[in-house]
Order: structure tokens, then sequence, then C-alpha cells
């Protein structure tokens, strides 16, 4: 009770301190993945949209779908995954302590966390920015005019630190109130502790959605103070699992730039593009490289969707977070998510 | 004599394996040496599996730049300052928290103990049920309770209640007027131990009075009056600087002046709440364990209820309670660190967003350990010092 909240972290720590590490050869993640015949997943503990557990225990959202993905191509199987939910500050422990195969949960790459925590990231699945959210009542129009306010943020978070930064870029003198989960900083905000609420513009579109009395009493400030490039990442004593997961997630892009839906995904194997044949597992040995089957971009595909399905399916235009594609959309349409040739 | 019988009886020295003092010599010696090889096992493993997943490690980050804002701080603190220094900032106000927790506490549980043997039978129960209720629901749950009580049931922050003298409350907390500081206040503030010393000296010749001529002196009154008014003719000699810094009106409710967040207030009424419950059944159980018998006879001798507890049944009171009192204020200090559940800059919610920014989970977690261990072990050391004095004072 007294530590309740430092248990976790100093079991994380107490495991890396007892667990004789396995020994670190490439491969040995997907290897063990594969004996044990699941995917562990850390997910968020709840973000509508990213990953949300309903009441049957069934996880939903973008950050989920990777996982599922990842798990088609390695088993054919999108179901084999179980999920670890993780609130911000466990979840770098989580995964570099092995509790985890991949963080897959709203998180900003970042140089420290690349080169200093033990971990890297695959790739980007969410181009993001910090935004604010505030009670419309309080005729805030920018960010800027929050001089003084007191801000909601929680902790372990690139949020706190962009804050700071912008804070004293602006001279605002902001005054946080640093929470340690999701729950408690939402319940402080709208009991009115807050004047605002600071997060990735996508986390406030779905807190605004799911959690706010009334979403119509809130909004989201237009501008952005940071960028916030949301993305899954592994371990980094494992090359090759880490080029596996990075090659799904270009699949999934390669797929959208293609044309390649899971409705039309069977009869694209057909398809007279050698470029396609070759994604496909028709042709070519890409698969196997990847020390995975043949199919593996096709199951990932028909049982996921590519990522334009994934998007609008967990936080586009018609869910109730109503995103809009902008920078996640493909470069073709002028955003910024570029597959990189599977060849 | 002895001698004697040992020279017709002796024994056979026993080999040195059967020695039972060399075997307790070598279990001791097992012992140690394995608690430090095993000691040396979990620190080396620890090494080679964080360098194996090419972690960090190592204490340097401390003076690099922190970065993050800190709600609340004691001594001055800015998104520039250092690690090491937000772990002070945090440090102090854990302290803040448990020194004005453990006061608190104490005189609040007292009361209710007190009041718990009450002849007056309304006033027995009410003290029974506060005890039975707050000692029996999580801390957690009620520090969930009154934060989101202060929050919700406060008034928002541009419609502040004004009490008048310029103090304001608002879900932004208490805000009031606070001396802007001049050197005067300093000098006053390095007079009040010299006024507390003064204060003991009195009572000290009060009592050697009391014993020589029989005659009682008020004490409490005095003792106040030394103590505030040392700190006070010094502030005066300074030339009595009064002026106040005024909490002024911004777009977004009060700023300027000083303040007690909702969240320091929350905690501290969680904290205190909850210890009072059972600081008041230590009280009770120590003032239950001096025999009825001692009041009878003060009362015999004419002693009136106030003194016969004063003077008779607390003193003998104290031997018992002291010891479990102690555990009492570690838990309350330790307890504080349930702060960061509701957003009050403690100790450990420093080193939570210290330790996601660096990534370096096992220095922090290692520095939180040792700052309690630290506290905890002042806390008890200061506690048993008293113990022993009052033992003493009772033979
Ligand atoms: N992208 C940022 C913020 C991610 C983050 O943790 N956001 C919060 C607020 S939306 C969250 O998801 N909290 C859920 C939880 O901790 O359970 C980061 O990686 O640091």
């Amino acid at each position: 009770m007294k530590f309740r909240h430092l248990v976790g972290a100093a079991a994380a720590a107490l495991f890396a301190v007892v667990s004789v590490s396995g020994a670190a050869q490439a491969g040995a993640t997907l290897d063990a993945i594969k004996k044990k015949g699941f995917i562990q997943c850390g997910v968020n503990t709840g973000l509508a949209g990213f990953s949300v557990a309903d009441s049957q225990g069934v996880w939903t959202g973008l950050d989920v779908d990777i996982c599922k993905a990842v798990a088609a191509a390695v088993f054919g199987d999108a179901n084999a995954v179980k999920y670890t939910p993780t609130n911000a500050q466990q979840r770098f422990t989580a995964l570099t302590s092995g509790e985890v195969d991949i963080l897959s949960r709203n998180t900003t790459w970042t140089l420290t966390r690349d080169a200093s925590l033990g971990m890297m990231f695959t790739g980007v699945t969410y181009y993001d920015g910090q935004g604010f959210m505030v009670p419309k009542s309080a005729k805030i129009k920018s960010a800027k005019e929050l001089k003084g306010a007191t801000v909601c943020v929680q902790t372990g978070t690139t949020t706190e630190l962009n804050l700071a930064d912008f804070a004293r870029a602006n001279k605002l003198n902001i005054k946080p109130v640093v929470f340690e989960s999701l729950e408690e900083s939402k319940v402080a905000f709208f009991g009115g502790r807050c004047k605002a609420y600071t997060t990735d513009a996508s986390g406030l579109a779905s807190i605004r959605a799911k959690d706010a009395p009334n979403p119509d009493d809130y909004i989201i400030l237009p501008e952005l103070i940071s960028k916030e490039p949301l993305g899954p990442a592994v371990r980094r004593d494992d090359v090759e699992w880490f080029t596996l997961v990075k090659w799904v997630l270009y699949a999934l892009g390669e797929a959208e730039e293609s044309g390649i839906t899971s409705a039309n995904v069977n009869e694209m194997k057909s398809s007279a593009d050698p470029n396609i044949q070759r994604l496909l597992g028709v042709s070519g040995d890409m698969g196997q490289k990847l020390g995975i089957d043949n199919a593996w971009a096709f199951n990932a595909i028909k049982q996921v969707g590519n990522y334009g399905e994934i998007f609008e399916r967990n936080v586009g235009q018609k869910t109730p977070l109503r995103l809009a594609r902008g920078l996640n959309a493909t470069w073709k349409n002028g955003g910024l998510m570029y597959a990189m040739p599977v060849r | 004599m002895a001698d004697q019988d040992r020279a017709i009886h002796v024994p056979p020295r026993p080999s040195p394996w059967n020695d039972p003092k060399i075997r307790a010599i070598i279990y001791q010696i097992v012992l140690i040496a394995g608690v430090v090889a095993l000691g040396v096992f979990l620190v080396s493993n620890t090494l080679t599996n964080l360098e194996q997943r090419q972690i960090r490690t190592g204490y340097g980050f401390l003076d690099q730049e922190a970065g993050f804002f800190i709600g609340e701080t004691l001594i001055s603190y800015d998104a520039a300052s250092s690690y090491g220094r937000a772990f002070l900032v945090g440090l102090l106000n854990t302290l803040k928290v448990s020194v004005i927790g453990v006061v608190l506490a104490t005189i609040l549980g007292t009361i209710i103990g007190i009041a718990r043997l009450s002849q007056n039978w309304i006033v027995a129960r009410l003290a029974s049920a506060y005890v039975e209720t707050l000692r029996n629901i999580p801390l957690l749950l009620q520090l969930f309770f009154w934060y989101a009580a202060l929050t919700n049931l406060l008034p928002a922050s541009d419609h502040a209640a004004e009490f008048g003298l310029n103090i304001f409350l608002s879900k932004e907390g208490l805000r009031y007027p606070w001396p802007v500081v001049e050197d005067a206040h300093i000098w006053a503030l390095i007079a009040l131990p010299f006024g507390i010393a003064g204060a003991v000296a009195f009572s000290r010749w009060a009592r050697a009075r009391q014993m020589k001529t029989g005659r009682q002196m008020p004490l409490l009154w005095p003792s106040l009056v030394i103590i505030v008014g040392v700190p006070l003719i010094v502030w005066l000699m300074g030339g009595a600087p009064s002026q106040f810094e005024i909490p002024e009106k911004t777009k977004f409710g009060h700023d300027g002046g000083a303040a007690v967040t909702p969240e320091f207030l929350a905690l501290v009424l969680g904290l205190v709440t909850y210890t009072a419950s059972f600081i008041a059944e230590i009280v009770r159980a120590g003032i239950l364990a001096v025999s009825w018998g001692q009041s009878e006879a003060a009362a015999a001798l004419g002693l009136r209820r106030g003194p016969t507890l004063r003077l008779v049944v607390l003193p003998q009171a104290l031997r018992v309670i002291v010891p479990p009192m102690t555990s009492q204020f570690l838990n309350l200090t330790k307890n504080s660190s349930l702060a960061v559940a509701i957003g009050y800059p403690d100790l450990v919610s420093v080193a939570n967003t210290t330790l996601n920014q660096t990534g370096q989970a096992i220095e922090c977690i290692s520095l939180i350990m040792a700052v309690y261990l630290t506290v905890s072990l002042s806390i008890a050391g200061a506690m048993n010092w008293y113990n022993r004095r009052i033992a003493l004072v009772e033979r």
C-alpha cells in the first residue's frame, strides 16, 4: 500500500536484476514467439481509437491492429496476440525487461528513447503533434494565451517536456499539475482543476470523444507545439525481430499505395504487377528472408487490412475521433506515409 | 573453587569443528560470505544485463538539465534547473507534507483519543465512529475522495470565493497575502530558536522554583510570550517592514502572494485524518494503561481533572504511547508517497518523471529508497532519543 505505485517500477527493476538474460543472439525473440505461439503486445491502458478493451476484454484500436498485423504475418493468425496494458510510466520497462515483445502504444519516437533506453522504434504509425484542450467557456483561442494557467499533464510523457519547452519559449509561466495515471488527470481536468489539458492531438480527440461529460463543451486548440511521431518499438538486442516488425509496417503501407485491401487481396494475388506478386508472396522469397511464411503480407492485409483501412476503422472520419488523414495520408496523397520498396 | 572442580573433570578438548564457539564463528563467516556473494552476484548481473540491453547507467544525469516544471516548490526551481535540484524540490515537498502531517495528526489524534474516553456519551461515540470509519478505508481511496471533493466543490478559479483580507479560495487552492521578505524577517526567523530556548530556560527556572518554594508559576502563557516575543522584538528593531504581496487577479484566477494547492490540501487532509485514527487508538490505550488508582489518588489529593491528566496520567501514558507513535510517524511519511496519485509533486512524483525522461530506473529507485530510509531512520532515531529521555524521567 505504502509504495503501491512504486511496486511496478521496482518489480521491473528487480526483474532486470535477477533475470539472467537469455542469450541475445539475433532471432531469439522470433524463436521464442514461435515457441509460445503468440505475441505479447504492450498497449495503452485505454485510449479509444488506439488501444482499448471492451467489456468482453476484446482489444481494438490502431495500435492494437499493428500487433495483430504482426501476428498475422508470423502465425497467419491475427488473434495470436496477448495484450499487456501499460501506463506512460511502465511502458519502457515492460518492453526492455522482456515482459512484452512489441510496445505499440502511442509512443513518441525520440532520440533519448531510441538511443539510451535499450529499445528501437520500428517506424511511424501515426504522425502527430501535441495540442491543448480547453473548456469552450474559457474563450481561449490560442495556446499562447495560457499565461499563468494551470495545465494538467501526465507524467512519463514527452508531453511533460514539450509543455516546459513551450512555456519557457513563450514566457507563459504555466503551472503544471502532474498525474501518474490518465484516469486521475482526466478527473482533475474535467473537474475544472486545470484550465487546459495537454497531450498528443490524437489523444485529445480520443479523450474528448470518449471521456468528456459533453464533448461539445471542449475545444482542441489549433496549434500543435511539437512533433509526435508515434510508433511501435522493440528491444534493442534483436535486430531480426526489429527488421520483421519494421517490414510488416511497410507492407501495410505498400498495400495501401498499391490499392490492395482486405477485400480485394485474394484477387490481387493474380495481379500481373511483379511488385504486388512479390508483396503477396506469389513470387520471390520475401517472407523467408524475414524468417517467416511467404504469405506474411498477404495474411496481414487479409486479416487486418492495409494502413488506410486500419486508420479509417479506428480513428478516421467515421469514428467518434473524426481524425483527418492529414500527415498520415500516403505520400501520393500529400502525406508522409511512404513504404520502402518490398524487393 | 571452580578451578579445582575443573581440574578434576576437565573434558578432553573438543576438536575445533565441534567447539560451539568456533562453530558459531564459522557460521557467522559463512553467512556474511553468502550475503556478500549474493550482493556481488546481483550487482554484477544487473550491470551485465543493463549493458547487454544497452541501457545507460550511472548517476551522471543528476546534473543535467531537467527540462520539466514542478507545480509547487519551496526553493527556486525552473525547467533549466538540474535533475539533482528537481530531486531536492521533491524531497522538500515530501518533508513539508510529512512535518505538517505529523504535527496535525498528533494533535487531532490526541484530541480524538481523549474524546473516546470522555464521560460524555455522544462525544465518546462520535470519536469511536471516526476511528472505526477512517482506519478501515484504504488511504488511497480517501485521497481520491478528498481530491475529487476539493476539485469539484470549490468555486472555479475565475470566480474565487473571497474571505476579505485578500484571501481567495478556488479550484486553484487557497491564495493569501504573504510578506515581502526583507532582512528583518530573516533576522526574526533566526531569533525564533532563541525565543524557544528562552521559553525552555524559563520553564526550567519555574520548575526549580516550584521545587524549592512549592509555589506554582503559570507556564503556558509566559512561554508563548517569550517564543513569539523575541522574534517580534527583533522584527520591530529591524524597522517592522510590513509590506505584503497581495494576490492579484489574472486572466485565469489569482497569482502572487502565497498559495496552498488543492493537491497539497487533499494530501494533508487525507494523511492527517487517516493517521489520526491510529494515533487516537494509541493515545487511548496509553491512557488506559495508567491504572485508575493513579487518577483516584490524584483526585484524593485534590487535583482537578485537567491537572490530573496533565501531571499524573499523561507523563506515565507517554511511555506506552511513544514507541507505537514512532511507527505512525514513519507510516505517515512513507504514505505521503501516494501523493503522485493526486498530482502533488513529492519526491516519488519527481523521481518518476526523471525516471521516464532519463530511463534510469535503477538509479532513480535507489535514490528514492535511500531518501526514505534516511528520513525513516532519522525519525526513528529522534523518537528513540525522546523515548529514552521520558523513560529516564520516570526512573
Ligand atoms: N506520445 C507521448 C504521450 C503518450 C501518452 O502516454 N499519452 C497519455 C495521454 S493520452 C496516455 O496515453 N496515457 C494512458 C495511460 O498512461 O494509461 C509519449 O510517447 O510520451
